[in-house]
């Protein structure tokens, strides 16, 4: 056996306040890698799996403070180096990808100089030799352009590219460990398997040694070798990945598994789409929306559709699709340019001023970031109580009853009523987003991406809160997100957008069991399996649908 | 939108807002007390002869006539004549603004680099010595009223030790060593004034640049920290930096009035002091509509600086 690239042993880590108080983040974490080996740090946010890869580069964010341990790479102990030292072994012996690569690019500086600034900087590599490095990793990651895209600024390519970019920055000077930290999770689902097929090759090719972050299981069992499972930052589980996901001995990391954004073995057939006497809870009768002044650039073209009361009626599709456009047009927040929308059969009318109290009450709103939605200077009960207020105008004990009785649906406890926003987890938030929304008793409520900031078990208990309203209280949801997954989980209708346009759209189980489009394809075809092998066989499938849809 | 665009969008604004100005500066002016006429007249002020200079200098006229003719007048480069000596007061205003810019310049040579330089040294070791060294200084100076400060430096190094003027006087005759000798005191106080100001906005900013993901990738790239610090988070930083160093420019040329008074400096502040002890209105109206457009260039100048430093909008997608 080879000696380890990276060997942790013990390490613990504390978060220490500025009045000095001690939080453990990681907790006697011990693994190793073996060179050419690719570990994947699974867990929820907040179990300490970023801090742990940082590690292995003796890095820890500020306000962190690694208090015991060992971390030793490449046969150097990192634990007791200065800064100084640090420096010459980052960069150089371990490099890092982060999760955004939008972010974490420098904006004010050309994409060719970050990529080519370690060899040339520290390795005394010259610079066209390097420049010349750097091309030939942007052709191996299958960027397009090889010899131009170094010489743009990062907000000139899209994201998925940024990340190949980053890969390159980081490969360049020839890493003996790469640590990747959640390199799609930023990313559209049909991005994501290019990226990943990409990361795949690379390490192949190269035998680097990998540490991979992420929260995502499916996407870890088609790269990974070895999987640690993590939570509140201590070790619950550490095996092979076939081991992990087809005999999990822990309970939490089999409650991951069942989270797991995949399709559900089977889409049910869900209950009939009950034709009822009464006209449909919202109707748009191809509607086109856009933005800018003449020439308008259509954000919504043409879209139709049709929602029966206490249907959830999904909307997905990639950034750019229009999908938020569509939830937006129906609140009223952006103008129709042509076409009808209809509210119980009632046309509405231009702009959100010129509804009326009742229909601007019929039609709420849940937004996807909890935190920026909710007045973080109200409590819980003043940010309930203003739509009671508001609609109908309730007071005292009347209103006190109403707020309590909000709670009870979102399945949160009362006593939370005096909290502020920022004392409850991301969940929480989430519920209370809900329950604002239910105060106005809405016919229909927009949930914008309600799901996608949160982690995997927190989001499939909202779904099913989604769900258990629904039934209880016949409210109609338009469910907008780019998880087809979840889609097929709760919808009961689908509609597919694409540049604006809805593809196809009917009942879930229809369009899901057997797409016409090939953009549907191609969306179901990229949502990973928890099976080993999916990333090697889905390639060529995908491909051949990529070329027929451009 | 297109960077040229954007920045004859803000030329705009700053013409727009000069006019503003001028009209505030106009109506200022209108409300200072007592009478041009009596004023200029002085002891030998009959009734008869007070009348006949109010029709000279149209002072009967209703205000709004006046205005536009005093506008119209500056636009084409004529911006009245003295009341005291009816010398042009335009160019005695840019003699004397010359002066101004000397001492506003070699200000702002010393005390830019310099706080950049103090900044960026405390904002690499957050909290550390260094820093607090830095903070306490700051703090100290920006307690310290800037005519107090110039007693201190004038009692110590003039009326002490001797080694450097207490008056800057300025001759034509003078060489550069001459000038830099008048110079030291009033440029010194007024670097005292601004710096702690700019190192400390400097320190904020970069420290605030330092913790985007992008700075963090930096670090993580093994970079050394001057590297860190000067290429990668320096342009980052720019924009907000030359916001502060322009408002700390403009404030020097208002802090000149004080300080050009205190040092007897032949500059454009004591011009407008005098001119309003004599009530020579012409006079003092030119001074603050250089005043303030130095002021709006200033800005205008940072508000530029922020948009060309920005790729994104130097390279729309």
């Amino acid at each position: 056996m080879q000696a380890p690239v990276l060997s942790v042993r013990d390490l613990c880590v504390d978060a220490v306040s500025e009045s000095g108080v001690r939080t453990p983040i990681a907790k006697n974490i011990t693994f190793s890698i073996q060179p050419g080996k690719v570990l994947a740090l699974i867990g929820e946010s907040g179990s300490g799996k970023t801090t742990i890869s940082l590690s292995a580069m003796g890095y820890f964010k500020p306000g962190c403070e690694m208090k015991s341990g060992s971390i030793v790479l490449d046969g150097t102990e990192l634990c007791g180096l200065d800064h100084r030292q640090l420096q010459k072994i980052r960069g150089t012996r371990v490099t890092y990808v982060a999760q955004s690569a939008a972010a974490a690019f420098n904006g004010a500086l050309k994409i060719n100089r970050q990529v080519t600034e370690v060899p040339v900087t520290r390795m005394k590599v010259a610079k066209t030799d390097a420049v010349a490095r750097a091309e030939a990793l942007y052709s191996r990651l299958e960027l397009p352009d090889p010899r131009g895209i170094g010489r743009r600024y990062p907000h000139q390519v899209s994201g998925g590219q940024l990340q190949r970019l980053m890969a390159s920055m980081a490969m360049i000077s020839e890493p003996r460990l790469l640590i990747l930290d959640e390199p799609t999770t930023a990313l559209d689902v049909t991005t994501q398997i290019e990226v990943l097929r990409a990361f795949k090759r690379l390490i192949a090719e190269t035998g680097v040694s990998v540490i991979y972050v992420t929260h995502d299981l499916a996407l870890v069992a088609q790269i990974a070798d070895e999987i640690v499972v993590l939570r509140n930052g201590e070790m619950v589980e550490h095996g092979p990945v076939e081991e992990i996901i087809h005999r999990p001995n822990a309970e939490y990391t089999r409650k991951l598994i069942g989270a797991a954004h995949v399709m559900p073995e089977k889409v049910e057939p869900r209950g009939p789409i009950k034709v009822s006497a009464s006209p449909p809870v919202l109707e748009l009768q191809s509607v086109s929306a856009g933005y800018g002044k003449s020439p308008v650039t259509l954000a919504v073209r043409n879209v139709s559709l049709s929602v029966q009361p206490g249907e959830i009626v999904g909307i997905i599709g990639e950034s750019g699709s229009g999908k938020t456009s569509l939830g937006r047009i129906v609140s009223g927040l952006m103008a129709v340019q042509s076409g009808e929308i209809r509210l119980n059969g009632t046309a509405l009318r231009q702009g959100i001023v010129n509804r009326s109290l009742e229909q601007l009450r019929d039609i709420q709103f849940a937004f996807q970031m909890a935190d920026v939605a909710l007045n973080p200077r109200h409590t819980i009960r003043k940010i309930l109580a203003r739509p009671l207020q508001f609609y109908f105008g309730l007071k005292g004990k009347a209103l006190q009853s109403e707020v309590e009785h909000l709670m009870y649906l979102v399945e949160l406890p009362k006593e939370m009523l005096g909290r502020y926003p920022a004392e409850l987890s991301g969940g929480q938030k989430q519920r209370v987003n809900l329950a604002r929304a239910l105060a106005a008793k809405p016919k229909l409520i927009i949930c914008d991406e309600i799901t996608s900031a949160l982690d995997t078990i927190v989001a499939s208990t909202i779904l099913e809160l989604v769900e258990w309203l629904r039934r209880e209280l016949n409210v109609t949801f338009l469910f907008i997100t780019h998880d087809i997954s979840i889609v097929a989980k709760i919808a009961d209708q689908v509609a597919v957008m694409h540049r604006g346009e809805v593809v196809e759209s009917g009942a879930t189980a229809k369009i899901l069991g057997g797409p016409s489009h090939p953009y549907t394809r191609l969306l179901l075809d990229s949502v990973p399996e928890m099976r080993t092998d999916w990333l090697d066989n889905v390639g060529a499938k995908t491909n051949v649908v990529l070329l027929k849809s451009a | 939108m297109y960077m040229p665009l954007l920045i004859a969008q803000r030329a705009a604004i700053g013409v727009a807002t000069l006019m503003l100005v001028s009209l505030l500066v106009f109506v200022g002016t209108e409300i200072l007390p007592g009478d041009v006429a009596t004023a200029i007249l002085g002891q030998g002020a009959t009734p008869e002869l007070v009348s006949a200079l109010h029709v000279r200098l149209h002072l009967d006229d209703p205000a709004y006539l006046r205005y536009l003719h005093w506008l119209g007048n500056l636009l084409v480069g004529d911006a009245g004549q003295s009341l005291v000596n009816r010398l042009d007061v335009g160019a005695t205003a840019l003699a004397r603004a010359q002066n101004s810019l000397i001492l506003t310049c070699s200000t702002a040579a010393v005390a830019v680099p310099l706080s950049l330089l103090l900044g960026l040294i405390a904002a690499s070791r957050p909290n550390s010595k260094v820093d607090r060294a830095i903070s306490a200084f700051s703090v100290f100076m920006i307690s310290i009223p800037d005519f107090l400060l110039a007693i201190l430096l004038v009692t110590l190094f003039a009326v002490k030790l001797g080694w450097l003027p207490s008056i800057a006087r300025i001759r034509s005759s003078y060489d550069l060593f001459d000038w830099l000798r008048v110079l030291v005191l009033p440029v010194t106080t007024l670097t005292f004034a601004v710096l702690p100001h700019m190192a400390r906005m400097t320190r904020t900013a970069v420290l605030e640049v330092l913790e985007t993901p992008a700075l963090e990738m930096a670090t993580l790239k093994g970079l050394p920290r001057w590297r860190v610090l000067v290429v990668h988070a320096l342009p980052n930083a720019l924009g907000p930096i030359a916001n502060v160093i322009a408002l700390n420019l403009a404030y020097l040329i208002s802090g000149v009035v004080v300080i050009e008074t205190l040092f007897n400096f032949p500059g454009l502040g004591r011009y407008m002091v005098d001119a309003v002890t004599i009530r020579d209105v012409p006079a003092v109206q030119i001074c603050a509509m250089l005043f303030c457009a130095a002021y709006i260039v200033l800005n205008l100048a940072a508000d530029i600086v922020a948009i060309v430093a920005n790729p994104r909008v130097r390279y729309p997608r």
